[in-house]
């Protein structure tokens, strides 16, 4: 069997590849941008907002997240389709430009079904590059208004720690006038977010 | 490929891959988790899964870097060709079976031939090129191919130790079939005497690690009196289907 392509630190300019604008570039035509639902998206529109925050405390202002997620009944969309209403995949970008908060326009996920027919709390799958991030970290973020779903997640009970399943939850609030679920990182130390193996 | 409930992954080699903390390159000391990774030993669908880029539309010279950058929209087609070795990056995606990966998207970014990237952060004073961008992307072909057109890029200092280079690189990002599958790394330049030096190079354990990161020069598919060619093929996890699960 072969080996896998070794991965490599996405760097400090992987907004020229993979979110033009806040590399200061021209767009394309079409770009995989942080908006994964539109106005005609069935469900809840919210919004996912947070830093990425280092082992000093610091918040990182060069990392690239990328989401992914079902949709309200709990599909994922795997064609991705800047056309359709919902796009289960996204990226944003925490940079100086935004003072290192990343942010997703989005739609409540529903539960996702496992084979078994158990379902998962809703849930958003985050993928975090940056600088100093030598292959990708990978974490899930819950919702904090979802307790009975979140107590019965398999996923969520797969970490042994019920202290560290803390670290997977955002946090309900209202800005503007707009729903949004606040999700800090941290990539190290106190309050340590859990990556997972997958 | 679609997304099906028997589906499973090799499970990746973490030895094989750099570590989180990896010192001498200093930026992960701060950036990697102390605690263990938790394993999700049964995968779902959530992890599975991933998208199908087939519908994103891509422009005309989104893989063809010698003409997808013009600094000022004005120039039009008039506008010069950027300054460098002119090269083509071309290569396979396949799975760890050997299975090619169809109508995947690759992207890739660089630094132009002086080792200046066009990004307001950086701040090297070797100049950018008015005709370089540095950026691409494309779909791999039905046999999974993709091709690039590009210059290549230079070395570039960087403040890690008191005097280090990165060597020339393509950062080549590619999602293959699921989120599981997906990948960021970085092409190097067969022969190049900076690649043993680098720190991120050598966050890696495994001299044959850094094999798979190393583009191949290939005069077979140079084109003569134009062009250089370097072969860059890609292995993302292989995908193996599940029997007799839950059968106990």
């Amino acid at each position: 069997m072969l080996k896998e392509t070794a991965s490599q630190t996405a760097g400090p300019y992987v907004h020229i590849g993979l979110a033009l604008e806040l590399a200061g570039l021209p767009p394309r035509d079409e770009e995989i941008g942080p908006q994964l639902a539109g106005d005609a998206a069935k469900g809840e529109p919210i919004e996912l907002v947070g830093r990425v925050i280092d082992g000093n405390g610091d918040t990182v202002r060069d990392a690239l997240l990328e989401a992914w997620q079902a949709d309200a009944d709990g599909e994922y969309q795997c064609q991705f389709d800047l056309a359709a209403p919902f796009n289960s995949f996204g990226r944003s970008a925490a940079t100086a430009h935004n003072d290192g908060e990343w942010r997703f326009t989005t739609i409540k996920p529903g539960a996702v079904a496992l084979a078994d027919g158990r379902r998962m709390a809703p849930h958003v799958n985050l993928a975090i590059f940056a600088r100093g991030i030598n292959i990708q970290l990978q974490t899930r973020l819950y919702f904090d208004d979802e307790t009975d779903a979140n107590a019965a997640c398999p996923i969520l009970n797969a970490i042994e720690s019920p202290t560290r399943r803390q670290t997977l939850i955002a946090t309900r609030e209202t800005r503007e006038g707009r729903t949004c679920y606040r999700f800090d990182i941290r990539l190290q130390g106190e309050g340590e977010t859990v990556f997972f193996d997958f | 490929m679609p997304y099906n409930d028997d589906t499973r992954f090799v499970p990746r080699d973490r030895e094989w891959h750099p570590p989180a903390y990896a010192p001498g390159y200093k930026t992960s000391v701060a950036r990697s988790p102390r605690q263990a990774l938790v394993s999700l030993v049964a995968p779902t669908r959530s992890e599975l899964a991933g998208p199908d880029f087939t519908r994103l539309r891509l422009g005309p010279h989104d893989n063809d870097l010698l003409l997808n950058f013009r600094e000022d929209p004005a120039l039009g087609g008039a506008a010069g060709l950027p300054i460098g070795e002119r090269i083509l990056l071309f290569g396979r995606v396949v799975d760890q079976f050997g299975k090619p990966v169809p109508q995947t998207l690759v992207e890739m970014w660089q630094a132009n031939a002086g080792g200046r990237y066009r990004h307001q952060k950086d701040r090297y004073l070797a100049p950018l090129d008015p005709n370089f961008g540095g950026v691409g992307r494309c779909l791999t072909d039905a046999d999974g191919w993709y091709r690039f057109r590009t210059i290549k890029p230079g070395p570039y200092p960087w403040p890690n130790d008191v005097n280090s280079w990165r060597p020339a690189h393509i950062h080549v990002s590619v999602m293959g079939p699921s989120i599981s599958t997906r990948l960021i790394t970085q092409m190097y330049f067969e022969g190049d005497p900076l690649i043993p030096l680098c720190p991120i190079v050598n966050t890696l354990r495994d001299p044959e690690a850094v094999a798979t990161m190393t583009g191949r020069l290939d005069m077979a598919r140079s084109r003569s009196m134009d062009c250089l060619a370097y072969r860059f093929d890609l292995v993302v996890r292989g995908a193996v289907q599940t029997y007799f699960e839950n059968q106990g």
